[in-house]
């Protein structure tokens, strides 16, 4: 068993660890839900730059004053900070998919240890469409997953091969959990970080995905 | 249709009443930003049916807004054949369209959809994009392997008419933009027979600096003055 913790913990959690990973001067994306979060924590001395994919590059937060002609991929309405620009569709996509975003931060539903996932879709359901999802996993340099560690009926996220149909195939370049940072290196599923309620062993037995684990193994930053 | 200058400057019951029934329409617009509310209601209250409507969503439909909001309304008013788009699922009603068989609904990336505009707009026959391959999206698709990667071959979309939404115009149809609501607004004044543009102003020739003007006039047959609904003054 997973300690339990409170939810907003989690949430913050997550969102605060993947800010401390984002490098002076990236480019990135974040989706909706935990993902939206990250950009509280965008450490000071580095100068990140937000694109949503509705066309803003340079998205800074909430404005006191909401106009609702300058809003997030979520529908949030948002600032533009100093130095911002805004293209259409097409162009945004085009830095999507050729590679001028370091890193997009995405939640799931699974990831596997080939690094795929699947967060568009649960067939049986109404079928929300994949939006801008597939063309950021391919295009980004680095994808972040910003998951709990079990889903609501405490099964692991983290699994051995995705079920659900895919966003993409073996894109997933780092996995941040309330519990662990698990990063793709050479090919392997690897468990870089990990919280303090948990014990190697505890965690790995509520993982589905076989982790290797670091020689570095530290403990999750942030916390 | 023939352009004359000035462009026309029509009343959106108007302008919609060129959008007949069986024919398709892009709906610029991203989440609740950039939609041409003031037609899109217009063409609702029409009542025209068997809509192919080609949007990067379906806008909104839940239980704040049952009748929907923007284009969703279409859905909702079940005047709708047929939906290309990224994402509908803030519209209750299309996915329980589609799950009854009374829609058709083809589900595109997003990056996938507006460069099939594009294509459409700009002369091109196809083009390969990475983008899902490997997913039940590339499922049907022709394939193509270029230097060891894996592409799927995109055909363009054009459309009958495309309701825009811009800021300002002058009265040539040169468009500029404001803030998130370009978004899809500009490719799809490219890429349609009839293109009808909503806009807040319409300045006279000169008033628009050229460097800054997004969508030439060449490509916008009619031009609607913006209404006073709660998301047309708001956006």
């Amino acid at each position: 068993m997973l300690p339990a913790l409170d939810d907003e913990i989690v949430r913050h959690r997550i969102a605060k660890r993947i800010a401390l990973d984002l490098e002076d001067q990236a480019v990135v994306n974040l989706g909706i839900g935990i993902p939206t979060l990250v950009s509280d924590y965008l450490p000071s001395d580095r100068h990140i730059v937000l694109q949503t994919e509705n066309g803003v590059i340079g998205a800074g937060p909430i404005p006191e004053k909401p106009d609702l002609r300058f809003i997030g991929a979520g529908g949030r309405p948002l600032s533009l900070v100093p130095g911002s620009s805004i293209v259409a569709s097409d162009f945004s996509f085009g830095l999507i998919r050729g590679g001028h975003l370091d890193a997009t931060v995405l939640g799931t539903l699974e990831v596997d240890e080939e690094g795929s996932l699947a967060n568009w879709w649960i067939p049986g359901k109404l079928v929300p469409g994949m939006g801008g999802a597939m063309d950021l996993v391919t295009g980004a340099k680095n994808v972040y997953v910003a998951t709990t560690h079990l889903d609501k009926k405490g099964r692991p996220k983290l699994v051995k091969k995705c079920t659900l149909p895919l966003t993409g195939v073996g894109v997933v370049t780092t996995i941040v959990t309330e519990f662990c940072v698990v990063r793709r290196q050479e090919g392997k599923m690897t468990l870089c970080e990990i919280a303090p309620e948990v014990s190697v062993e505890e965690l790995l037995a509520n993982t589905g995905m076989t982790l290797a684990v670091s020689r570095e193994l530290r403990t999750m930053l942030g916390i | 249709m023939k352009k004359t200058i000035p462009r026309p400057v029509i009343s959106a019951e108007e302008a919609v009443s060129f959008i007949r029934e069986g024919m398709s329409v892009m709906i610029g617009g991203f989440n609740y930003g950039g939609i041409p509310y003031t037609l899109v209601d217009a063409l609702a209250k029409s009542g025209t049916q068997n809509l192919y409507l080609i949007a990067n969503d379906t806008a909104y439909a839940n239980d704040e807004h049952p009748e929907g909001v923007g284009h969703g309304k279409l859905i909702v008013n079940g005047q709708v054949r047929k939906v290309t788009a990224s994402h509908v699922g803030l519209n209750r009603e299309t996915g329980r369209l589609f799950n009854e068989g009374r829609l058709d609904l083809e589900l595109v990336p997003q990056g996938t959809f507006v460069e099939r505009i594009r294509c459409g707009g700009f002369g091109l026959g196809g083009f390969l994009s990475p983008t899902g391959v490997g997913t039940v999206y590339e499922e049907g698709k022709q394939t193509l392997e270029i230097s060891g990667k894996k592409y799927i071959l995109e055909m363009p979309l054009r459309a009958d008419v495309a309701l825009i939404r811009a800021y300002k115009a002058d009265t040539w149809g040169n468009l500029v933009y404001i803030g998130t609501n370009r978004n899809f607004n500009p490719l799809m004044a490219t890429a349609a027979d009839l293109v009808i543009a909503e806009v807040d102003e319409i300045v006279e020739p000169g008033e628009l600096d050229p460097d800054c003007i997004v969508t030439p006039g060449i490509l916008v047959d009619v031009l609607v003055l913006k209404g006073d609904g709660y998301y047309a003054s708001r956006t």
